[in-house]
């Protein structure tokens, strides 16, 4: 089963030279510490940066250099500063190439859920629903199943959706799923993680064809 | 052609209880702090609030949420706010939630002079209800309408006198597009300079914008994670 670190390495092999790239909070932004050498991606920050560097050294943090999670960051060679409706120009134009995100749910038709547990939790959509609504290759990174060990790979989200028919790709604790014709497809399993652990974290349509390889971390 | 006035209790002497105020910021970073200190401070009340967040507990916005002065606010995102979560769940605050980049465009749209914007975000959640929904090319689009505020308060790191404006790093955010939407807009500086010493090349937010600046003062620019690498 992966850890947090372990889903954030097998997205990050996702990352191709010369792809623009957003990273949401959480589980996304540490796909960042794995870009596999040689690779050369642009790190996009919806609150108006390309080229969003790694964390400050103490002393040379900047109130005024911060990420879309409101993290201190620093700025590279190339880097460009805009306002918010440009940032989210450039997505809704569909110029960044990959967006990977988080999510409470997933279903099987691509629909994901992840701003809003009514009477619960309501933090806000943020960007997500710009992103998830123009991005053409989205990749969700999320746990597969809740702590009470209900999937959240479903025929149908039970939450508030952040949008529809969006999400491309899934990675989870479990496997690497691309989502088509209305099903899971499993690519990948993690290491260690048997067909059958993985057919009972899923309850949306699963396809299982052939002998399905161990991911590559 | 000056537009400087004194400081920030000058500058929102003139807004009134119910009125609708843009506040420019991303978290805590590029907020107007000398403006909302004079807004606590003046006490008006009944204010919708549109800005992407609603500040922490105890700076920014929080501190209006505070003293009940928020009726209504319009943000994307509410997540490090305890006094605003209970406001919400209790019933106290209005809250209407809108994608980011909705927000910032339809700030735009006003500060452009057009009415609506046609955006996907949303479609098919419950941000889509009883809005328009128009079909372009094959894919389904929201009608959303540009903001009409009373009042923009922004935060720049440069103006001159006749209300040109440069901002810093991230902390431009929503500032330049807040600052065109306002029917009057409020710009605090951290450095006021005589016009003429700033390149015009280098202005993003120009002066015909803006109705007021101030040079601001003690600003703390909290951070709110304070993230470091180590090696």
């Amino acid at each position: 089963m992966l850890d947090k670190n372990g889903i954030a390495k097998r997205i990050a092999k996702e990352f191709k030279n010369g792809m623009y790239v957003n990273l949401g909070i959480g589980i996304p932004t540490l796909a960042a510490n794995y870009i596999p050498e040689g690779v050369d991606v642009v790190l996009q920050s919806e609150n108006g940066l390309l080229g969003m560097g790694p964390f400050p050294f103490e002393g040379e943090e900047d109130a005024d250099l911060i990420n879309a999670g409101k993290q201190t960051i620093t700025t590279l060679p190339g880097s460009s500063i805009f306002d918010s409706a440009m940032s989210f120009g450039m997505i809704r134009a569909g110029k960044v190439d990959l967006t990977v995100l988080g999510a409470m749910e997933v279903s099987e038709n691509g629909d994901i859920a992840n701003w809003k547990i009514p009477g619960k939790m309501v933090k806000g959509m943020g960007g997500a629903m710009d992103l998830v609504a123009s991005a053409k290759n989205i990749i969700v990174a999320m746990q597969q199943v809740n702590k009470a060990g209900q999937s959240k790979l479903l025929k149908t989200c039970s939450l508030p959706l952040t949008g529809v028919h969006c999400v491309k790709r899934v990675v989870t604790e479990l496997g690497f799923y691309q989502i088509e014709n209305g099903a899971f497809r499993l690519l990948e399993r993690a290491p260690g993680i048997s067909i059958d652990e993985i057919k009972k974290a899923t309850e949306g349509k699963l396809i299982i064809e052939g002998e399905i390889p161990e991911m590559e971390i | 052609m000056n537009k400087v006035i004194a400081n920030a209790d000058v500058a929102i002497q003139d807004i009134q209880d119910g009125m609708t105020l843009m506040l420019g910021g991303f978290g805590l970073c590029g907020i107007p702090e000398n403006s909302i200190t004079a807004l606590v401070k003046n006490g008006v009340k009944n204010l919708t609030c549109i800005s992407n967040n609603a500040g922490v507990d105890d700076f920014g916005i929080g501190l209006m949420l505070h003293k009940k002065q928020v009726k209504k606010m319009i943000a994307s995102y509410v997540g490090e706010n305890a006094e605003f979560e209970r406001q919400l769940l209790s019933g106290e605050l209005e809250v209407e939630l809108i994608p980011q980049g909705t927000l910032a465009t339809r700030c735009m749209a006003a500060g452009y002079g057009m009415p609506a914007i046609f955006t996907p975000a949303g479609v098919g959640t419950e941000v889509a209800e009883g809005k328009e929904t128009r079909n372009f090319n094959g894919k389904d689009y929201l009608m959303e309408m540009a903001f009409d505020a009373d009042f923009a308060i922004v935060k720049a790191w440069k103006g001159d006198t006749m209300g040109n404006l440069i901002y810093k790093s991230t902390a431009r955010n929503f500032n330049p597009l807040m600052a065109m939407a306002g029917k009057i807009t409020i710009a605090e500086v951290e450095e006021l300079v005589p016009a003429g010493e700033l390149d015009p090349d280098q202005i993003h937010t120009p002066g015909i914008y803006v109705h007021r600046i101030f040079q601001g003062s003690n600003y703390e620019k909290r951070i709110e994670q304070r993230t470091l690498r180590t090696t």
